[in-house]
């Protein structure tokens, strides 16, 4: 209504425009590019031995990345929320950490932790582990990249459900335990979920922190980020594209997951779903 | 009946639900792994960057490369934020105001450079604006390609910031301006504008810390050409893989400190432009800024 049909028209064409431009155009190229001549080139380059292990060592990342930081993100998220303490606020503060720094720079800090002439690098050699350019490595800067997800989607669903429900439960004799699997986990579960999703999408397209802490070894520490920008640079630009292809199709899952999951995870924080009851 | 487990904890206190650990035990194990994943391994960046001293820092910072590399990623961050507080308001206005068929997928689309993997973001741009063009148009290795890739990036911050607050604003106030006469671009200028201003400040600062330290979408487009398309991120690799790693350390902690510095100034603008209001930060930027890639500061 505020704006004349003229201005409307144009702003639409400016806003979309630009939308076009930058993002449907080239995601559309990409696509047309990796399947000029069919399906059968990329399905041939996704199936060639190292990028099969690309895609089992991004899924391995993913594996142990995404539940550890699960389990801390909702342990740290009730500590945060239900117990005060004066050290919260450092707590928080640190959690936010990895979004305020460059992937590089965390590549840099496990290398400086691991390497050889590292804080730990040198003790653990002795001890037989290799930590940079090894998969222990890749699996730290996955961890640190996608710290603060579960934590920060799950402390405002807390926050949202208050304790009164908790509180009945203990009132009939439920011990902490069944409180936490019966009453608060199924409340949050959305919220968690949410965090989950965002924590798998990092982990899965992590490029900066894991190239520099891999050493990017075709077969043995490549990812499929890492696949990918090592395929363009050596001119294989059909397996490239088609790496490219799998991790965009994972993108628009991811977004898929997002948007449903949002919604969910915001209609529930304000109708208070009802646990899953009974015994 | 059950009887009444002896070790729960005082009822009348409200929500002590940290299941089958004590609380002083989580806390401690919450300590241990943030020690462990975040805060030994960046003070090892700082010690590094140290190692000889506060003027080998200094003299690491002010190499010509490093600042050309430095300038180079704060003027194109400048640059892009400009851009992207244009065009991220009006996609927000055309998503709440105006009505077109595929909305909703347009919508959802605007999340698409937070979900689709960096590496990705620039092999892409590089299909449609690089060496192989369709359209005849070729930036790669340029410093418009920095520009554009990071238009990319930081694309969704505007608009996820300002719709919310588009959302709200109150139809009435504009309506009664323009019986009074108001045209609509005044409407617009004086009504409106003003009352998107938080978001546009926290969206542009919020892209403006990402673009300081993006690094994956430039990596295949920027073509890393030292004095001309190398950005700090970058500028950080290729002292690492040159050996210089207290430069590449003395660097970080440069961008670590800047990124850290724009945080805590989104907190201070949004209570300064919301006059002390709180509710806007928490409902709409921390969890904007969780969701993409940036923590709120309580």
């Amino acid at each position: 209504m505020t704006a004349s049909t003229p201005a409307k028209w144009g702003l639409r064409t400016l806003g979309l425009g630009y939308l076009g431009l930058l993002l449907l155009a080239p995601v559309a190229m990409i696509f047309y590019k990796t399947f000029e001549h069919g399906i059968g080139p990329p399905l041939e380059a996704m199936t060639s031995s190292d990028a099969v292990h690309a895609i089992w060592l991004t899924l391995l990342m993913v594996a142990v990345a995404v539940p550890l930081n699960a389990v801390f993100g909702v342990g740290c998220a009730l500590l945060l929320v239900r117990h005060r303490w004066a050290g919260n606020a450092v707590i928080d503060g640190i959690i936010n950490l990895p979004f305020a720094i460059s992937p590089v720079v965390i590549g840099l800090s496990l290398f400086l932790l691991y390497g050889n002439d590292g804080w730990f690098g040198p003790t653990l050699q002795e001890w037989g582990i290799e930590v940079l350019f090894s998969v222990p490595g890749m699996i730290l800067a996955s961890i640190f990249v996608s710290l603060p997800f579960v934590v920060r989607e799950t402390v405002p669903v807390l926050q949202e459900i208050g304790t009164e429900q908790e509180q009945a439960a203990s009132t009939l004799g439920a011990n902490a335990w069944q409180t936490f699997w019966r009453v608060t986990l199924p409340a949050i579960r959305w919220g968690v979920a949410y965090g989950v999703v965002l924590t798998t999408a990092r982990v899965l397209g992590e490029f900066g922190a894991v190239t520099i802490v891999s050493g990017s070894i075709s077969g043995k520490t490549e990812t499929l980020p890492l696949y990918v920008a090592k395929s363009f640079e050596q001119f294989n630009e059909q397996a490239a594209y088609a790496g490219a292809i799998v991790l965009a199709l994972l993108a628009f899952t991811t977004l898929l997951l997002m948007s449903v999951g949002g919604r969910k995870a915001r209609s529930q924080s304000h109708s208070q779903s009802n646990p899953a009851g009974g015994t | 009946m059950e009887s009444h487990p002896a070790t729960l904890p005082a009822p009348h206190r409200a929500g002590i639900r940290l299941p089958g650990v004590g609380v002083g035990l989580g806390r401690g194990m919450v300590a241990l792994y943030l020690s462990l994943i975040v805060l030994l391994p960046l003070a090892a960046v700082l010690d590094k960057s140290l190692s000889g001293g506060l003027g080998a820092f200094w003299d690491s910072v002010t190499t010509s490369q490093s600042l050309a590399a430095l300038k180079l990623t704060v003027v194109c961050s400048l640059i892009v934020v400009a851009i992207n507080a244009f065009f991220g308001t009006v996609i927000a206005w055309v998503l709440v105001r105006d009505e077109f068929p595929g909305k909703g997928a347009v919508n959802a689309l605007i999340d698409l450079p937070f979900a689709l993997p960096t590496i990705v973001a620039g092999l892409t741009l590089l299909t449609l604006y690089g060496a192989e063009s369709p359209i005849g148009v070729d930036v790669a290795f340029t410093r418009t390609a920095v520009v554009v890739a990071l238009c990319f990036v930081t694309l969704p911050f505007v608009t996820r910031a300002v719709q919310p607050l588009l959302l709200e604003l109150d139809r009435e106030m504009e309506e009664a301006a323009a019986s009074l006469g108001a045209g609509g671009f005044t409407v617009f200028r004086r009504i409106v504008l003003p009352n998107l201003l938080p978001g546009i400040l926290a969206g542009v600062l919020l892209a403006f810390a990402r673009a300081l330290g993006e690094f994956g979408s430039l990596i295949l487009i920027s073509g890393n050409i030292p004095f001309k398309t190398e950005v700090s991120s970058v500028f950080i690799r290729s002292q690492i893989e040159s050996g210089n790693v207290s430069g590449a350390a003395a660097v970080s902690i440069v961008l670590l400190g800047i990124s850290l510095l724009l945080l805590v100034l989104v907190s201070l603008s949004v209570r300064w432009t919301t006059h002390g209001e709180s509710g806007f930060y928490d409902r709409i930027v921390k969890p904007l800024a969780a969701r993409i890639g940036f923590g709120g500061i309580e």
